[in-house]
């Protein structure tokens, strides 16, 4: 572990990248994530690494593609539009069976939108990052250490599926400081003999390949991968739950909202009101079980965004009707405050009492 | 910011400019020697010269300047999603109007120092007092070789000379007095680099009175997250 350090989550980001093997890194710049790019321009040279500003992000994100093809732990970085323009090359990942790390460092949209914090591309992230039947793991980290441990723990994961990871941030949790501290770094990561690095005829040819010209092939590949996105389904949620056990009304929020709800539920259990806070830190896997275990004590489920609710609809995918489900958003850029969450809360617990 | 900051502010010229890498803790530094310099009965104004920075700006305290009756210039596109860099014509009137008290609060490294240059002229000729803010804990092998090197960046960029280092060592929330005295040797050192003197060391109100530093300067904490 390292000394305690104050930084900017985007900064901590790339750090931990690096930390955690990281010495392959495509970018272009954007609001509010350039401290991603930047960080890695001043520290990759140093230390034998490549920072390469790609001409857009399409081409940055194939060569994430092709870094990731021989094994190297590679990463891209970029906001909300650059996320969308990098959906194709995500989707030859996905196809190719690599293990990337991809940031969004989330702002205001649709289109050029805003360069203000928000959380409006959980149905991208989780839904539809890029063409065909795929997923790739979701990590939502809320403090600025969080980010800095996600990010270790997403090449672990990524690795050991055989998937991309992308780490879910927004504008806030990149421009905000906070104190953090660097696990010890590791080198590369885990064996990947699958990897085309090379086969000095020792070995047989190892080919990354997304195109199958039988559909039955094809079918039988993506039924293989989704039995192991089940697995994963079963093993890798993950969530923090903040006086969740005996509470009558539950917040679901992640990344910054998670802060914010979380002041919420203080000030609410202060008002005699029992409120909890369940923060998804996986969002793909999206943690249904633990929320579905408070299904018989609460009176119900509010989740909280920066968007006009999108996670909303995992919540109730997961309630199942069994319990009230309730949204509360602010969008654009603007980002809600504990009190407004407060008065969302004591409203669907019947007004002021 | 209590006394200490009026005591400060004794030593500096009338305008004042802040600056230093970012993340260094140049707003919160400089909305406190405008509130002392307010609260001692000077008029004064501030410009947000930031033009690196999307959010957590000196501009998010219009309203806390306001009732402190406290001037604020800010780029006319601050906290829009317009990421234009644009200085508004009052910015060079303040600087010549040469009465009452003024802060240039200076965002971003060397990129951010860039636009102070435009106006290097003017304040030569007012006269300054140029603060070079260090926070010795935002690097994880802080260098006073490279802490140099950035100031003399800034030096460069804006045409202007630092005539003071703040020390402004936190770790935010978990700040020890400990922390703090940890930093006084490299500010020492890189003092020595720059042969630029240190002015004090800015402590938050909480742990000033523990504290025995020379140039003490008790500060608030204004730069928050929206939650706390």
């Amino acid at each position: 572990m390292s000394e305690r350090v104050l930084m900017k989550g985007n900064e901590a980001m790339a750090e931990a990248a690096i930390r955690a093997g990281c010495r392959h890194f495509f970018g272009y710049p954007i609001t509010p994530q350039t401290e991603v790019a930047a960080y890695m321009s001043k520290k990759m040279p140093k230390i034998g690494g490549t920072y390469l500003q790609a001409e857009s992000e399409i081409a940055a994100i194939n060569m994430v593609l092709g870094a990731a093809s021989a094994g190297v732990r590679a990463m891209t970085s970029s906001s909300s539009p650059g996320i969308s323009l990098k959906t194709e090359g995500i989707s030859y990942i996905a196809g190719s069976d690599l293990p990337c790390l991809i940031v969004n460092v989330e702002r205001g949209g649709p289109g050029l939108g805003g360069i203000q914090p928000a959380q409006s591309d959980y149905w991208q992230a989780t839904r539809a990052l890029g063409h065909g039947d795929f997923h790739v793991l979701v990590f939502a980290p809320s403090t600025v250490q969080e980010v800095v441990d996600l990010v270790f723990l997403a090449y672990d994961l990524a690795e050991k599926y055989r998937m991309p990871a992308l780490l879910l941030s927004d504008g806030l949790l990149g421009q905000m400081m906070e104190p953090v501290s660097f696990p010890d770094p590791v080198e590369g990561g885990a064996e990947k003999p699958w990897a085309a690095c090379g086969h000095q005829n020792k070995r047989p040819h190892n080919i990354i390949n997304s195109l199958y010209l039988k559909a039955d092939e094809l079918e039988r590949t993506v039924v293989e991968r989704f039995a192991r996105y089940a697995q994963i389904e079963a093993k890798e949620q993950r969530c923090q739950q903040y006086l969740c056990d005996d509470a009558d009304y539950i917040l679901v929020a992640f990344g910054a909202t998670s802060r914010v709800s979380q002041s919420a539920v203080d000030t609410l259990r202060a008002q005699g009101i029992k409120a909890g806070l369940l923060r998804p830190i996986t969002l793909w896997p999206f943690p249904k079980d633990a929320i579905r275990a408070h299904i018989p004590h609460v009176k119900g489920f509010l989740s909280v965004e920066m968007s006009m609710g999108q996670m909303v609809d995992d919540v109730r995918l997961a309630v199942e009707g069994k319990a009230p489900v309730g949204f509360f958003g602010r969008t654009g850029g603007v980002i809600p405050k504990p009190s407004e969450v407060v008065e969302a809360v004591r409203k669907m617990a019947g007004g002021d009492r | 910011m209590s006394k200490g900051g009026e005591t400060v502010l004794e030593h500096l010229k009338s305008c004042v400019i802040v600056c230093g890498h970012y993340g260094a803790g140049k707003t919160n530094l400089t909305v406190n020697l405008a509130l002392a310099a307010a609260q001692s009965g000077e008029a004064v104004s501030v410009i947000d010269m930031d033009v690196v920075n999307p959010y957590f700006r000196t501009a998010d305290f219009q309203e806390l300047f306001r009732e402190a009756g406290i001037q604020l210039i800010a780029p006319i596109y601050a906290n829009t999603n317009l990421d234009l860099p644009v200085l508004p014509p009052s910015v060079g009137a303040a600087i010549r109007e040469k009465t009452g008290r003024l802060f240039l609060d200076v965002g971003g490294d060397d990129d951010g120092a860039v636009a102070l240059g435009g106006f290097s002229a003017l304040l030569e000729e007012r006269g300054y007092s140029m603060l070079y803010v260090v926070n010795s804990r935002r690097e994880l092998e802080p260098e006073p070789g490279e802490e140099a090197a950035l100031l003399r960046r800034i030096q460069t960029a804006s045409r202007l000379k630092v005539t003071h280092l703040v020390n402004n060592t936190n770790l935010g929330p978990e700040t020890t007095s400990e922390v703090l005295l940890q930093s006084l040797p490299y500010l020492e050192e890189v003092s020595k680099r720059t042969g630029v003197p240190v002015l004090g060391a800015a402590a938050e109100e909480r742990l000033a009175p523990h504290l025995e530093a020379e140039g003490l300067l008790p500060v608030r904490v204004y730069v928050k997250p929206p939650w706390s």
